[in-house]
């Protein structure tokens, strides 16, 4: 992975002590809070509904053990023993004091980490498929240019102050894993003619007014790249609406000005700028990309394996689950729950982050990842160690055999953390995987995607969530709205919105009649969620939604 | 015709914790129970006046409504209900700060 440049560790240490003498500057009363404010956004710390939260960035998802390790001894040390994994492959604490943040910066930065540009109208933390330099499909490992995206939009002086959040997604396979049509940019590595290149694709987000990103240019060469990230943000910084703070991201910009226009502005500008690129980038790339050389993987024989899976029926279940396809024979991708019916999506305590570590150091070639599902991910783990790895998580609280099932639900932190919140997601999540846990359908039901926000900004997914589950205040009461077929692979899709609301009381009853109207009309087992919803469409599904409580009002 | 005004309290969150504090008649408090219930529209927005000069106290200051019950202040509003009990997913925040402090 990526080594620290002395120039990145003096950049980190020079910022934070900027900022450790901004907080000072706060806590003495030089500086007010309108002052300060946008300086320790710029630095990952905002004021939530009970508390600061500090939400550090895990670029592109990707970190070693020693970095967990010291994840879990800041949440120990400074935090409540936990910390929250999100959909954007960051980690947040929920309750940091302000005197303590610069001390956990500076811990962040002793293992190369930091909170910069994880908040702010600025270019956030590049995200990246989980499985990247793992998984079978793979044309090419994303985090290298992930990296070098990083380095570039890390204070880059020209996108400071943009007209809103922008965010970046690689993807290096053709099954899309990071939603990378989702985003304002979404980078798809592709090869032409023997040649590789990235798929650009612009004006993806969710939000109020989801979008899902349109091609921009289907083939940019490795050396055109940062040039065209570099005009695209230009055109937008210009182009993109100040005035209205819900029109600003640049979804609205390529819509309201459409994409042939977009394009025609990027390419002046990439004229302009292009000769100003002098290939230093690409040396630079080559560099962090021989940081990325692949693990040396081992032979060994999978006796243990095939034993276990015979043997062990718990195994066994956790293994069709949990496992993907790796790139290299004997290997296994392993996905570990952070997802045990009844529990918090996303959180993990410091006892069961140094465990993953552990099995990291130990089976895992010291790699980890965070998914963009709220996961963890051992990318390389020999199928020969599977047994004695499940063993470990199973004792852990992180044996859970739900990966991609009706209980792998992604949530948002909601009312119970965010000051932006109009609902509670985190009940929700908690209750549909206990319900369905005890109906022991889970696994008959198969795979299906429940994604659930807390309010319109969408950072639970839940517009591409095969059922994507909104909570909003409806006078003065916390209500659900539901969307059906949504989808955020390579055939992204928004979910269709299947009527009114529901309480929360009634949206357990109410996932629970979809789910039962899916094995109704399913043609067989091994048609999912999402492909009977795109045989039978919504009406089918909307009946099983209503047609019981109109019959009641009736 | 100008809505009635309806009880209020001020609250913000606490410029070193965090924590989310009311205005009471001596400082601030964590307690919602101790908060001063403002019923005169005048005399609150005084009040605010008075806990938005606090800068160096507290963060984000508004006027939360609130209803008596029992004689003493409760949410109106399911947001303010959690901002005054914590989260629901963990006994942390408020909840495992049972004891009141004044600061």
């Amino acid at each position: 992975m990526y080594h620290y440049t002395d120039f990145d560790a003096a950049f980190l240490k020079e910022r934070n002590a900027q900022f450790r003498a901004q907080v000072e500057r706060r806590i003495d009363g030089s500086l007010t809070e309108d002052e300060f404010k946008p300086l320790r956004l710029m630095n990952g710390l905002y004021l939530q509904l009970h508390a600061y939260m500090l939400r550090v960035a895990i670029p592109y998802g990707t970190l070693n053990s020693a970095q967990m390790e010291q994840l879990a001894m800041i949440a120990d040390k400074w935090d409540k023993g936990y910390g929250h994994f999100t959909t954007r492959q960051n980690i947040q604490y929920n309750w940091p004091e302000l005197r303590d943040v610069p001390d956990m910066l500076d811990a962040l930065a002793e293992v190369n980490m930091h909170a910069i540009q994880t908040s702010g109208n600025t270019i956030r933390n590049v995200t990246a498929d989980h499985f990247a330099g793992a998984a079978a499909d793979e044309i090419a490992d994303p985090r290298p240019v992930a990296e070098l995206i990083r380095q570039w939009s890390t204070d880059h002086p020209e996108f400071q102050f943009l007209p809103r959040k922008f965010k970046v997604a690689v993807s290096g396979s053709p099954h899309d894993r990071a939603v990378i049509k989702a985003h304002d940019i979404g980078l798809q590595i592709v090869e032409q003619d023997g040649a590789r290149g990235y798929r650009v694709i612009v004006g993806g987000g969710l939000g109020r007014t989801p979008m899902i990103g349109k091609t921009l240019n289907d083939f940019v060469a490795d050396a055109d790249l940062l040039p065209t990230l570099e005009a695209i943000v230009s055109v937008y910084n210009l182009l993109g609406r100040r005035d209205n703070k819900y029109k600003a991201r640049i979804k609205i910009t390529v819509h309201e000005n459409g994409i042939e226009d977009i394009r025609a502005r990027v390419d002046a500008r990439y004229k302009l700028i292009r000769p100003h690129f002098g290939g230093v980038d690409q040396q630079m790339l080559a560099r962090i990309t021989s940081d990325f050389a692949k693990p040396r993987f081992k032979t060994a024989p999978e006796t243990a394996y095939h034993h276990a899976r015979q043997h062990d029926p718990a195994f066994r279940s956790w293994s069709d689950t949990n496992l993907a396809e790796h790139a290299a024979p004997g290997y296994a991708i392993v996905s570990i729950s952070l997802k045990a019916h009844g529990k918090t999506p996303g959180d993990a305590s410091s006892r069961q982050m140094r465990i993953m570590a552990g099995l990291a150091k130990r089976y895992g070639h010291d790699e980890l990842r965070i998914s963009h599902e709220q996961n963890v991910i051992l990318p390389h783990v020999h199928k020969e160690d599977l047994p004695s790895v499940y063993a470990a998580l199973k004792a852990a609280g992180l044996g859970t055999a739900n990966i991609g099932l009706i209980s792998d639900i992604i949530a948002c932190p909601g009312m119970d953390y965010c000051a932006l919140a109009t609902a509670r997601s985190i009940p929700i999540a908690q209750e549909i995987a206990t319900h369905f846990d005890a109906l022991k359908l889970e696994h008959d039901i198969g795979p299906l995607k429940i994604k659930i926000s807390g309010c319109i900004n969408a950072c639970g997914h839940h517009h591409v969530g095969h059922i994507g589950i909104l909570g909003l205040d409806r006078a003065g009461v916390e209500n659900y709205q539901i969307t059906l077929g949504g989808d955020g692979t390579e055939d992204a899709t928004i979910g269709e919105r299947a009527g009114p609301g529901f309480s929360a009381d009634d949206i357990i009853p109410a996932v629970e009649r979809l789910v039962m109207a899916y094995l109704d009309l399913r043609n067989d087992p091994g048609e999912t969620f999402l492909q009977t919803y795109r045989r039978l469409g919504l009406a089918p599904f909307k009946s099983a939604l209503y047609s019981e409580a109109q019959a009641n009002a009736a | 015709m100008p809505k009635a005004f309806t009880p209020k309290v001020v609250t913000a969150n606490a410029l070193l914790e965090g924590d989310v504090v009311y205005l009471t008649e001596a400082g601030w408090s964590r307690d919602l129970k101790d908060a001063e219930v403002l019923t005169d529209e005048a005399h609150a927005d005084l009040r605010m006046i008075e806990a938005s000069a606090q800068t160096g106290d507290v963060v984000g200051v508004y006027l939360a409504d609130v209803e008596i019950n029992d004689g003493t202040p409760v949410p109106t509003h399911f947001r303010e209900d959690f901002r005054a009990t914590g989260p629901s997913n963990y006994a942390h925040g408020k909840q495992e700060r049972a004891k009141q402090e004044q600061f």
